[in-house]
């Protein structure tokens, strides 16, 4: 019993103190999932601000994004083009979701949205395997000019490894959001974002088009899966599999709140973090898989005490 | 009087030929008929009343206007043109901005930001520019900021500029609406019940501002409004409806002295 206490209480801390060097290498790959994860989150967000819909498809779109990427690079397209062609791919996504989907179903209930969000992961899906085959492919990390080698860093004898594509992957991120961050605050477009996440009716009278900022968040949020997409796929590969990933930002959605941009990248971090601690240093006790559920566990204690999340609106009941 | 002639009236304001002709409007909902063939017309200058007690179908003849609602039956006719069935924001376009009854405003936003919402569609620079806040994106933001500010010093809400639209008490959220809408520099200024809920003094202020916008722009105003004294003030003509159907349309004192709008509306306690 008492070493059982010891080894949940004591021990973990013991080996952390013990390898600060190790703990240090831990505590940056949590930050650079926690990184990826905030991403999705933030395809999440931005949909969910602006047109109330729970996106289930935003991880398939990090799939589909990648996959189409890698696919016509295998079809020969140069890097560069297949880059632009599949921005432009992403473009159509949203443009078709607005006209076929939100455009026909707007004005009904969310549930309604989000079946129709699943339905859209299953065309993803099909269309992705339909074109470019359901085997695993590798990330054009290279052709994209993307690092792909590693440093070494050696505190007081310790050894940590940064790989390039890690760092690149941050640095890109963060470019991302400060980015997004000017988009909202300065341009035009953001206004008129920000505007219809707060009120519809408002908007339609100052002269905002609701189909055309749908299509906007929903092509910004594609854009987001890109990224996230090559970036993770440079770490791993490509594959079907990577959209389990997304079922990640559901936690990190219920930690950051669903409205908020901060939020899903402080949520991302958390979890991110938080996971990769807990996996190496008390991972052992509970055996493997400890990832596949530490971020739900997260998330639901703390819904228990708060319930609209970190930095979302808060929740006033009406009665 | 004919469709174009214009005359000037008491107060020595001239009123030009007819902007805006609703013809044989009906609105329904299911089984309801919010509005019965109901016609009308807004002249150019002037402003224009519409009353009646609750559930009359005024709101509804607004959204009508703005294109919020499509009419089962009638026509709108536009600066001498049948509208065609056009979207909210393609009527905003062409010079129609409006308030709601209930006041919606960009809660996540301050007082600058709800009113630099009204320019949205004379902003033409490339999002790109905006985003870096250089050259010919950062000056066409500061003439239109200036702008605005103007605007928000006409309705003296200066002291309230950088606060967030939620806080604010009811009164001057009713501003804020108004200033988004005449940032827009609209020809034709839809008020649904913009005194609701204020006290006599902010009444009077409202009022003031009302008829200097139609002073100094020139706007055309259409409003709705339960206070029958501030009708008498500012209208110019007054449209009765009552459960949609329309009981009187005419000067404020011939609305006032009409048989059918006494019984149904004066009449009774509001
Ligand atoms: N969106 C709507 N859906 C169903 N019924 C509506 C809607 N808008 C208005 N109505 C109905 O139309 C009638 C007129 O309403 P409204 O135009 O709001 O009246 P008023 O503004 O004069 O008080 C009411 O019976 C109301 O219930
Ligand atoms: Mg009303």
């Amino acid at each position: 019993m008492l070493d059982f206490l010891y080894s949940i209480f004591v021990g973990p801390f013991v080996d952390m103190w013990s390898l600060p060097d190790f703990l240090i290498q831990v505590l940056w790959e949590g930050f650079v999932s926690g990184v990826l994860y905030a991403l999705i989150a933030l395809g999440f967000v931005l949909i969910f601000k602006a047109s109330g819909v729970f996106n289930f498809a935003q991880g398939i779109m990090v799939v589909f994004s990648a996959l189409t990427l890698v696919g016509l690079t295998e079809l020969g397209v140069p890097a560069f083009l297949a880059l632009i062609i599949t921005l432009g791919v992403m473009y159509m996504l949203a443009f078709s979701v607005e006209r076929f989907v939100l455009r026909k179903l707007v004005n009904q209930p969310d549930i309604i949205l989000f079946m129709a969000t699943i339905g859209l992961t299953n065309i993803l899906i099909g269309l992705g395997q339909w074109i470019f085959g359901g085997e695993t492919k590798t990330m054009i990390t290279e052709q994209l000019w993307l690092p792909t080698g590693s440093s070494v860093w050696e505190p007081g004898g310790g050894l940590v490894i940064f790989q390039h594509i890690d760092i690149a992957a941050t640095v890109i991120a963060v470019l991302m959001i400060v980015g997004l961050g000017f988009f909202f605050s300065y341009t035009k477009v953001g206004r008129a974002l920000r505007a219809v996440a707060d009120d519809h009716q408002a908007s339609l009278s100052v002269g905002i088009s609701l189909n055309q900022i749908w299509v906007i968040v929903w092509f910004a949020a594609g854009i987001v899966a890109l990224v996230t997409g090559i970036m993770w796929g440079a770490r791993s590969d490509v594959s079907f599999s990577l959209q389990i990933i997304a079922l990640k930002a559901l936690p990190v959605l219920v930690l950051g709140g669903f409205t908020s941009i901060p939020g899903a990248i402080v949520g991302g971090l958390i979890i991110g973090i938080g996971e990769k601690i807990f996996e190496i240093y008390w991972g052992p006790l509970f055996g493997s898989g400890v990832e596949g559920w530490f971020a739900y566990v997260i998330a639901l204690i703390f819904l228990l005490f708060r319930p609209q999340g970190l930095f979302g609106d808060k929740i006033i009941e009406r009665v | 009087m004919t469709a174009t002639d214009s005359y000037v009236t008491p107060d020595g304001r001239t009123i030009g030929g007819v902007m805006m002709e609703m013809k044989n409007i009906t609105l329904r909902f299911g089984g309801v008929v919010a509005i019965k063939d109901i016609s009308f017309d807004i002249r150019e200058g002037e402003i224009r009343a519409i009353i009646g007690p609750n559930g009359a179908g005024k709101s509804s003849m607004l959204n009508v206007i703005n294109g919020f609602y499509h009419p089962q039956e009638g026509e709108v006719w536009f600066r001498g043109e049948k509208r065609p069935s056009m979207k909210p924001y393609q009527i905003a376009a062409q010079g129609i901005a409006r308030t709601f009854q209930n006041i919606a405003l960009f809660h996540g936003m301050t007082t600058v930001e709800n009113v630099m919402t009204g320019r949205q569609l004379m902003m033409k620079k490339n999002f790109l520019w905006q985003m870096l806040r250089v050259g010919p994106a950062m000056a066409e933001e500061v003439v239109h900021r200036r702008r605005c500010e103007e605007i928000i010093d006409f309705l003296e809400i200066q002291h309230i500029r950088k606060e967030p639209v939620g806080n604010l008490p009811y009164g001057l959220q009713k501003r804020v609406e108004l200033a988004r809408a005449l940032a827009m520099e609209p020809k034709l200024l839809l008020l649904d019940e913009p005194m609701a809920g204020m006290n006599v003094e902010e009444k009077e202020d409202m009022s003031r501002f009302i008829l200097d916008v139609n002073d100094q722009y020139g706007t055309t105003i259409a409003l709705i409004e339960h206070d029958m004294s501030v009708v008498m003030d500012l209208a110019d003509r007054v449209v009765v409806l009552d459960y949609g159907k329309m009981l009187a349309d005419g000067t404020p004192d011939e609305v006032q002295k009409n048989q059918a709008v006494i019984d149904a509306y004066l009449g009774v306690e509001h």
